[in-house]
């Protein structure tokens, strides 16, 4: 709940701010009613204006407004994108009701928002995904990518897990690279920064999908761009909004593994134990699911208050948000508190436009040690949690041996591991930027733009151990020093700056407009690291512990210039080209610059004759588009300098008596350069029976060249063995389908549906600089419980990220045999390459997205389905745990998962295909109902909406592990995404 | 106003134009906490960390703690040269045994290894890691700086000859493992040529030309700091090629061993009096038989591999008095112990034997009926991170600061009768009689050990008794022709408990597959290894 001390300061604030606004409307009157469209159903964001004053408001949900003007004012204007602005008298009554007729001259004119700019809907020419407000998924929404998921074609949104402030992965249209960083691009107001948007002040989230479309953020968009618009306010009246969220989460499901009953029953009778009957002495007599007692039920607070309106004539909107997550780990939580400010104000008849955007977070967290995951699949259910004999480890059980010491190889208690540690951090972020833009008094068509921002942020920490932590005995090799008290900080600062020209002119006696843009942009990333020594709990610094490097900074610099013309004629033809020149601080000067052109054409056949008149066809256009677009993510800097470095107070070599500080050659590519991706796209957007149904089909073929991948490279010629460096080909096709449909649309009921489904295939072209057959691929995929193995492989014509394996043999039941693979080559032994075969993929060939909206009276309901169709996943819990030979060794029990029933392997068989399983599902990701209570209070203009969330709701999979949905495709100990339960308030006056 | 505004908009401008022409500079970006080649080898200090590095390379994982690594696709801690050698030279062998499934353990115990071992991997990996690091370190001396003292100078030659030496062990322990592994030297830039592959002869024929070449450069015996290679080093590796040229090139060199030997004999290097104090904590002080060492600190050298591995991976909680009694009281992993012939080279009961070698064995529980199983089979504990003195060194947890002995003098005195017992002329056979029984009079105490004849086959287990768990056996059992085939089988040999026959192809290890695969055109995999 909020903090008690902030509450008063927070309230008085925005009370000041509602008096303000109510004292600017004494002496006046009050003008109320609704606005509809021309099939009578109401129409939300209106803006309504009083013609002398100025003064101003929108309409609600249900079309509603009302509006306090002078009592001299006599007409109201009504305007709103796409319909033709009336203006009405305002009679004695107050009472208003206008109907707005759409303007058939634009049937698409809705702004879509683009790079650097925005443009009408029936303007854009690349591919491109818009998800608002109303579309976004429902409940304990924490973070901005949980909202579009399932929202949008050619959009992947893999969740990190549980743990609060996780986030997730997002790809769009699969894959461009092998290593290099494939995150979008995040631009927030046109600020680019991934800085945390509370998703409460989220108007809109525009996905820039092609390269044509993201070409204008060049060497950034290989991933595609995000762009994000948060909500404004408008000047009039002012308006409030309460929002408040409580969840329950759950944990839906466990790892399977053995009961203690059924783990003493399979050490005490499965003859491989007869190796060594003292482990069968070992066993206890508890029956302890580890799984149960790291785990709770945690609870949610969501809090959020936003006002908006206008000063006079400031624009303004001002949002405070208080989040308090409680993860299902325990011991986990984050608190976190936001603000955020926009102003946006005009000057001199609106010639000086200025938008100023504020973004504030102070993140609280208590990170639970999250190794407790793992352990508590793996630790031995038979013990208990505690033992009251080992005082040495403050009563919790652990592996001691003979001797009193801990059996330095046996895992630590899960429970322990949680409640014996401390990690807190703080981290406080601010990101804004400011923008102005200026059109010329002598010639208005030229707006000259500065768009300056920053983002800088500062995390510092604390970890602290108990004395009898078991985690930290033995620290830096010493049993005297106990518990640990470590900080760490580091900070980053982001800053950049756009100058821009934009010409627009419609020169209509040639049927002409041109849109033209110049941007010259400078982008500079720091981040600093301060390092400090270890201390015990007694705060004594632990020897060999104090950095040698106590500060560290890296800095990339980025600089650009970009050119875009965009240009329509008759309304029919859309141009779209652009070029940007990119230069980066990470490659050497004379690979530094790269060129990233691209071209987009539009054709709207609704305007040709032919079209023109058919009634059931209210919208189709045909694009096209072709770009190039760069990448350097995922680069270290300074990767391309030979330097050297010194080895640390640990790593230091002994001449004579002396120990030196080795100077060490860190690896480097002199010849490293930008990875590049081409993207051809071709679309149609349609609209059937005045948009009742809707969509857009895309097709799309991406290329990548200079590949970024950590690849072996050949022995002796290099610093290392394994290197990022640019080699080889890939390529991405896939296609995309978006459909909506409005089944019902009356004034009681509205329903509609949303369907989208995008089927992506990548391919490795080509891995090396001089291709051979005899070329047997890069290995990839770190696997646990097998340091330095892997199960995946990089190889030509293959998925990425492929799995490599051997082929399970059989026997005549179906069971896998143990260490029976077939022999694929035929030589007569099994050999790693000559006898494992390319096996599936990670990546799913179909993901697809289903919502549906229905809105009946005063109630409404929602439900948002995914489903990911071909990917397969590494069941690596099963492989790593589901054995004996893991069970009794090195003087300790561990758990194994069930499928050590089934199989009997005893020991491990991680290359076997058997363990790479389809991973296809079927999830309801949410499904809500809210009421709408209407006004409360007696307040003319509150609204009051309650609501009931459950997210996570099922999940229909072969799958056998825990879920079938993680990036990468190999299952190890994730932390899982809870059910969550949440009840919600929101009200608005 | 307005003008006043148009004004501004005019000042965009110039800030515009004055940010695009004035910024370029600024992607020239360079790191801090670095150091430039230049600045390195501008200093003969400078120049001495950076040959502290191409030796520290074989003994150290990375250079950021134990937990780094200068090697990708292994885990940090088993990815140091010792760990990896010793695993490659010993559990393959009638001497010892590893308890863990760690992948590529199992596969050294059983010989039956293929081109995807990790752990071969690793080793390879390491040893050309090694090799990279000192040709740029050759390559960046090339020309001493101007402001070099002449004393400067005179170590600049030396540092440069002892690189060329690390460089030519490294490319000996490549063609006694591996045989035919890509070469590159101080003219192989960084990044660019994809290095050939050499052959086994060819390289047998490089080192020893390197190993002469070097030999003036060279600190003369004893002279240098502990630590670091004299020419008493070039002369004991020669003698170790020359003992094994046959196996190398098919050519013997015997003569040639027996005169390297005798010149490392002559050097002024003497044995120890005590034997186990050459596996001690303190082994550096007070040493007058380890001509070359890997050196490690519990403090200051801090890895997971090395002697930390050796002493830990021999012992568990319940071996002997516990961890703490061998220096490490956090630490004993349990996971090596001696398959049965190694006790036996000591006599039926070796706990009975006079000879103090065999003191450093625990048990008597020989026989290793299941793998995993540490309890069975006689422990090893030979190396330990305890002093001379008993004690132990400051901070003792879990990392060690024994040092590894790389040459010593006795394999000198091994390597001579060996020599004269296979035809090699220069030496005599009374010598030979008589430095076997030097080592045997240290073992026992007294002469009661002394053998008057020798013979090849008395040699072999000599060094076993001498030698065990110091990385020789391998190498040994091949020269004698006893690695692979039946003539000799012992517990596990081929993966079946007693033990049996083993293919030919075996006696060398694969090229890894994954440098095949990154180097396609130039290299070709040993035989029987697949393609």
């Amino acid at each position: 709940m909020m903090n008690s001390k902030k509450l008063p300061f927070l309230l008085g604030l925005f009370l000041s701010v509602i008096f303000s606004g109510w004292a600017m409307a004494q002496g006046s009157r009050t003008v109320s009613g609704v606005v509809l469209s021309q099939d009578q159903t109401p129409l939300a964001g209106v803006s309504v204006r009083a013609a002398q004053s100025g003064v101003g408001t929108v309409t609600d949900g249900e079309g509603t407004f009302s509006l306090q003007v002078q009592s001299t004012e006599s007409t109201l204007s009504f305007s709103f994108i796409g319909y033709i602005t009336q203006q009405s008298t305002i009679t004695a009554n107050s009472q208003v009701r206008i109907v707005l007729i759409k303007d058939s001259s634009s049937t698409l004119s809705d702004v879509v928002v683009i790079g650097y700019g925005s443009v009408s809907k029936k303007d854009v020419t690349g591919a491109i995904s818009t998800i608002s407000e109303k579309d976004f998924q429902k409940g304990s929404i924490t973070s901005f990518d949980q909202m579009i998921a399932g929202k949008a074609p050619g959009i992947s949104i893999t969740s990190n897990g549980g743990h609060p402030g996780s986030g997730s992965k997002i790809r769009i249209r699969g894959l461009s690279s092998l290593n290099a960083g494939q995150d979008p691009l995040q631009v927030v107001d046109g600020a680019p920064f991934d800085g945390y948007v509370n998703p409460n002040d989220i108007e809109s989230v525009t996905i820039l999908k092609d390269a044509a479309s993201a070409a204008i953020y060049g060497s950034r968009a290989s991933g595609g761009v995000i762009l994000i618009t948060t909500k404004k306010g408008r000047a009039g009246q002012t308006k409030v909004n309460f929002n408040t969220q409580f969840s329950v989460s759950k944990i839906k499901d466990y790892v399977d593994v053995l009961t203690g009953d059924q783990f003493r029953d399979y050490i005490n009778n499965q003859s491989y134990f007869d190796f060594d009957t003292s482990y069968r002495s070992r066993l206890g007599t508890a029956n302890t699911n580890w799984q149960k007692e790291i785990y709770q039920t945690a609870l949610t607070t969501n809090n959020n208050l936003s006002i908006s309106g206008g000063i006079g004539k400031l624009p303004y909107r001002l949002s405070v948000g208080y989040l308090n997550q409680d993860g299902i780990l325990k011991t986990d939580n984050m608190q976190r508190t936001t603000g955020s400010l926009s102003l946006t104000p005009s000057f001199f008849d609106d010639h000086l436009k200025i938008a100023l955007n504020l973004n504030g977070s102070l993140t609280k967290n208590r990170n639970a040690n999250q190794g407790a995951i793992g352990a508590a699949i793996a630790f031995d259910p038979t013990q208990s949690v505690f033992d009251e004999s080992n005082t040495l480890f403050g009563n919790y059980f652990e592996w001691m041996r003979e001797d009193g010491t801990p059996n330095p190889l046996a895992p630590i208690n899960p429970v322990s591991m949680l409640m014996q540690r401390r990690d807190v951090s703080n981290f406080n972020r601010g990101f804004g930027n400011i923008k102005l833009d200026y059109s010329l008094h002598f010639l208005p068509d030229l707006q000259i733009s500065a768009n300056l921002g920053f983002d800088v942020g500062k995390t510092t920490g604390t970890t602290r151990e108990d004395s009898t932590s078991r985690n930290t005995y033995n620290l830096q090799g010493d049993v005297a020093y106990k518990g640990l008290n470590n900080q760490y900080s580091k900070d980053f600062n982001n800053y950049f700056a756009e100058y821009m020209l934009n010409y627009k002119k419609d020169i209509s006696s040639i049927k002409s407009n041109i849109n033209a843009l110049l941007v010259y942009g400078y982008y500079d990333n720091k981040s600093t690291e301060d390092k400090y020594a270890s201390f015990d709990y007694l705060n004594r610094e632990i020897p060999n512990t104090e950095p040698l490097y106590p500060y560290t900074m890296k800095q990339t610099t980025l600089i650009s210039y970009i050119g875009r013309l965009i240009y329509t004629y008759d309304e029919k033809y859309t141009l779209t080209a652009s070029i940007r020149r990119d230069g980066s601080s990470k490659f050497a000067p004379d690979v530094r610059w790269g060129w990233f052109p691209s071209i987009a054409l539009g054709w709207n056949l609704k305007k040709e004759a032919m079209f023109r008149d058919a009634d059931v066809l209210s919208t189709l256009k045909f694009r096209a588009s072709y770009g190039i677009t760069g990448n350097q993510s995922g680069i270290d800097d300074y990767k391309y300098i030979p330097t050297y470095y010194l080895s640390d107070n640990v790593s230091q070599y002994q001449f004579g008596d002396s120990f030196y500080e080795m100077y060490t050659p860190s690896p480097y590519d002199e010849s490293l350069k930008w990875e590049r991706t081409a993207s051809a796209n071709i679309g149609i957007d349609f609209g059937l029976l005045n948009e009742k149904i809707n969509g857009s089909l895309d097709l799309y073929n991406k290329h990548t060249k200079d590949l970024l991948a950590t690849v072996n490279i050949p022995a002796g010629t290099n610093f290392t063995n394994q290197l990022l460096t640019n080699i080889g080909e890939m390529n991405s096709k896939g296609i995309e389908l978006n459909l909506g449909f409005v089944p019902v649309k009356t004034a009681d009921l509205n329903w509609s549906i949303n369907l989208n489904a995008s089927y992506n295939s990548s391919k490795i072209t080509n891995l090396l600089a001089h291709a051979d057959s005899s070329f047997k691929g890069q290995t990839t995929g770190s696997i646990e419980g097998a340091t330095g193995q892997t199960i995946q492989i990089q190889n030509l014509n293959q998925d990425p990220n492929t799995f490599l394996v051997y082929k399970q043999v059989y026997d005549a039941n179906g069971k896998p045999i143990e260490g029976a693979y077939a022999d694929l080559n035929g030589d007569g032994a099994i050999n790693p390459y000559d006898d494992q075969y390319y096996y599936k993929s990670p990546w799913p060939k179909w993901v697809m997205g289903f919502s549906t909206h229905l809105d009946y009276k005063n109630w409404s309901f929602s439900t948002t389905l995914r489903a990911n169709i071909g990917n397969y996943m590494y069941n690596n819990v099963a492989s790593n745990h589901g054995i004996a030979y893991n069970m009794a060794v090195n003087q300790y029990l561990s758990n194994a998962v069930s499928d050590v029933l089934y199989t009997n392997f005893v020991e491990k068989q991680q290359q076997s295909d058997y363990y790479v399983q389809n991973a296809s599902f079927l999830k309801m990701d949410n499904i809500g109902i809210a009421y709408k209570v209407g006004s409360v209070f007696n307040w003319k203009n509150s609204n009051l909406t309650l609501s009931a969330n459950v997210q996570n709701v099922f999940c229909v999979t072969k799958y056998d592990g825990l879920d079938p949905e993680f990036y990468g495709g190999i299952d190890t100990n994730i932390y899982p995404n809870p059910r969550v339960y949440t009840i919600g308030l929101n009200l608005n006056f | 106003m307005k003008y006043y505004f148009q004004k501004i908009h005019i000042i965009w401008v110039l800030v515009l134009v004055a940010t695009s022409f004035s910024c370029s500079k600024k992607l020239d970006r360079s790191p801090i906490n670095a150091t430039s080649d230049k600045e390195v080898f501008s200093t003969i200090q400078g120049t001495k960390q950076a040959l502290a590095k191409v030796y520290g390379a074989f003994a150290l994982t990375g250079s950021s703690g134990s937990g780094s690594s200068d090697l990708g696709g292994i885990d940090a801690g088993t990815s140091d040269f010792l760990r990896l050698y010793w695993s490659a030279q010993e559990l393959p062998t009638d001497e010892a045994l590893c308890a863990w499934g760690d992948p590529g353990i199992p596969d050294l115990n059983e010989i039956s290894w293929t081109s995807g071992n990790l752990l071969l991997n690793g080793l390879y990996n390491r040893c050309i890691y090694q090799i990279t690091a000192a040709n740029s370190f050759i390559r960046e001396t090339g020309t001493a700086p101007s402001s070099f003292s002449e004393q400067d100078q005179e170590d600049l030659r030396h540092f440069r000859a002892e690189a060329r030496f690390i460089r030519a062990y490294q490319y000996w322990v490549l063609m006694d493992l591996f045989g035919n592994p890509p070469f590159t030297d101080e003219n192989s830039a960084i990044g660019k040529i994809a290095p050939p592959q050499i052959k086994r002869a060819d390289l047998f024929t490089y080192i020893e030309s390197e190993l002469k070449a070097i030999e003036p450069d060279l600190v003369e015996p004893r002279q240098n700091e502990y630590g670091r290679a004299d020419q008493a080093a070039d002369w004991a590796l020669l003698a170790r090629l020359y003992l094994n040229a046959e196996v190398y090139t098919g050519t013997d060199h015997y003569t040639d061993a027996i005169t390297y030997s005798k010149k490392v004999i002559e050097s002024g290097y003497s044995l120890n009096k005590n034997y186990n104090h050459l596996f001690l904590a303190d082994n550096n002080l007070n040493n007058p038989e380890t001509i070359l060492s890997i050196n490690y600190d519990g403090n200051k050298t801090q890895n997971y591999g090395g002697t930390t591995f050796l002493v830990n991976a021999c012992i568990d909680g319940s071996t002997g008095d516990g961890p703490a009694s061998y220096g490490v009281p956090t630490g004993g992993w349990g996971g090596i112990r001696a398959r049965s012939p190694l006790p036996k080279f000591f006599g039926d009961d070796y706990t009975a034997s006079k000879d103090k070698r065999a003191r450093l064995m625990l048990g008597t529980d020989y026989e290793i009926t299941n793998q995993s199983t540490f309890a069975q089979g006689v422990k090893v504990i030979k190396f330990r991170n305890t002093n001379a003195d008993g004690r132990l060194p400051a901070n003792a947890g879990t990392y060690v600061s024994t040092d590894f002995p790389l040459f010593r003098v006795a394999e000198q005195y091994l390597i001579y009768a060996e020599a004269v017992l296979r035809g090699g002329t220069g030496g005599d056979k009374a010598t030979a009689i008589s430095y076997i029984n030097k080592l045997r009079e240290r073992a026992y105490g007294d002469n009661s050990g002394d053998v008057s004849n020798i013979t090849l086959n008395f040699i072999l287990d000599e060094r076993a008794r001498e030698l065990y768990y110091e990385a020789f056996r391998r190498t040994d059992l091949i020269r004698f022709g006893k690695f692979t085939g039946s003539s000799y089988v012992w517990p596990w040999k081929g993966g079946v408990k007693d033990g049996t026959s083993v293919a030919d192809k075996y006696m060398l290890f694969p090229i890894p597959a994954s440098d095949i695969a990154a180097n396609p055109d130039n290299l070709t995999q040993n035989p029987g290894y697949g393609s």
